[in-house]
């Protein structure tokens, strides 16, 4: 079981942000974190990085406790957050560079080039940032969050705002890394998910409404379309 | 904790402000020191260096401010700083890895002044008859200085994501540190209370280096000094209301 969620509520004055959500989710499948805007998908993926502090419950990453060995944990999980915040003034191989020296990687350049490869950035690794289209950028942000090869992969919304090309080659590598990694992504997109997670997860107002596998999910509701599902479920 | 040392002061070299700071200081302080005929040495004829070391404390109030305001500010406003914060570094680390940046920073500008150094050394008559101690002695005070100055920018930017407010903020609080508690221990005169304002001030700790003399106490009040504003920064930034 390499991501534990055990009642993880985060509140934000009165307003019930998360509200004790409780999953888990195993190496080599790929979780599907759906939910409408405001639902508390990015607070809990937040919080599952170790950036926000939960207000009660806990989360546990292979093994380590993201509150108490946050460091530790930091180490095997990799994260795309929200909108791929980038340092818009490095180049490209400057700032993957840097990324690997901030995991004290050993030969960061090697680990920067296969990186470079393995999101198809080869000819835009000499561009500055700024200078890269959405697409790009993504891949960037891709590429930062998996050049430590981490065990679990947390994606916020990795294909938001990217064209059909794009979209199939950030899935087929999304794709591949759920093969050996934990991974859980939240996006808005149903085909998404249809096409990559076997196990959803859909979260409405900070509570989980759904919780299982999508054969389980589409008998359930006797219908075979997931957005029917979703739109009946988050009311 | 090096990665973002390296690149916070591999950003501030590639930026423009960074230059503009170090020329301006280096032409103001070059400007007042040499030509202007007020202030210069060369009208003032004794061969020492005090005019610059007074005159630095009051440049560094608005140009380290210069240098600091964008370390946090500008993570906050473009999102960034979520990029670092879910690498394997406490903030602490990340904290100190922008001060050290700066304070780097602050180093290379003072590093073409040790040119008027060499200039009055050999301008004094008998050649070489000045101070040394007293020289090394403001230096390192200067140096301290501009750390207390750093850590109150890097804080200012850690409160605000408007560039221009953490400039404001830092230089006000640079100004009250500085000159503040020596113009309230004048006040308070003959009270208890001037005592604790002068000892509060960071000017009467630079004046009692600037002597040559190196106390312990002046280095604790500076380290102290810096580690109250840098913690002030690590409750900021830790409690994430961005």
């Amino acid at each position: 079981m390499s991501i534990q969620v055990e009642r993880l509520s985060k509140t934000y004055g009165q307003q019930k942000a998360v509200d004790a959500i409780s999953f888990t989710a195993e190496p080599g499948k790929i979780l599907g974190f759906l939910g409408p805007n405001g639902a508390g998908k990015s607070t809990t993926m937040k919080m599952l990085s170790g950036y926000l502090k939960p207000t009660s419950g806990k989360a546990v990453l292979s093994n380590f406790d993201t509150q108490l060995q946050s460091l530790e944990m930091r180490r095997i999980m990799g994260y795309l957050p929200e909108n791929t915040p980038l340092y818009a003034d490095m180049y490209v191989r400057e700032f993957l560079n840097f990324v690997a020296n901030t995991y004290e990687l050993a030969q960061p350049e090697m680990k920067t080039k296969d990186v470079i490869e393995r999101v198809g950035l080869g000819e835009e690794q000499h561009k500055k940032i700024s200078m890269l289209s959405k697409g790009y950028k993504q891949r960037v942000g891709l590429a930062q969050a998996i050049i430590h090869d981490p065990e679990v992969l947390i994606l916020d919304e990795p294909t938001s705002g990217l064209d059909p090309n794009q979209l199939t080659d950030i899935r087929e590598l999304i794709r591949q890394l759920g093969n050996n990694k934990t991974v859980i992504l939240s996006t808005h997109i149903m085909q998404e998910v249809e096409a990559l997670c076997e196990q959803v997860i859909i979260i409405n107002k900070g509570v989980i409404v759904a919780d299982s596998t999508m054969i389980v999910l589409k008998t359930q509701h006797k219908t075979d379309s997931l957005e029917d599902i979703f739109r009946i479920l988050t009311r | 904790m090096y990665a973002v040392f390296k690149r916070e002061l591999f950003s501030l070299l590639n930026s423009l402000m960074a230059y503009i700071t170090i020329g301006i200081f280096l032409l103001v302080s070059g400007l007042l020191l040499w030509f202007f005929p007020d202030t210069s040495i060369l009208e003032y004829g004794y061969a020492e260096l005090t005019g610059f070391f007074s005159l630095a404390p009051f440049l560094f109030m608005f140009l380290i401010p210069a240098i600091t305001m964008r370390s946090f500010a500008e993570e906050r406003r473009e999102g960034t700083y979520i990029l670092l914060a879910s690498r394997p570094l406490s903030d602490l680390q990340i904290i100190m890895a922008k001060y050290l940046a700066c304070l780097a920073l602050v180093f290379f500008s003072l590093l073409p002044t040790l040119l008027y150094y060499y200039s009055i050394v050999h301008l004094g008559l008998p050649e070489g008859n000045i101070d040394g101690g007293a020289v090394t002695g403001s230096y390192i005070g200067l140096l301290l200085l501009g750390s207390a100055f750093v850590s109150i920018g890097i804080f200012a930017s850690s409160v605000t994501k408007n560039q221009v407010i953490a400039f404001a903020v830092a230089v006000f609080i640079s100004f009250i540190v500085y000159s503040g508690f020596d113009a309230l221990s004048k006040i308070f005169t003959l009270s208890l209370f001037e005592s604790v304002f002068a000892w509060l001030s960071v000017n009467q700790h630079f004046q009692s280096m600037s002597r040559g003399v190196l106390d312990t106490r002046d280095l604790v009040y500076f380290v102290t000094f810096d580690l109250l504003f840098l913690g002030m920064t690590s409750l900021v930034v830790g409690g994430r209301k961005w």
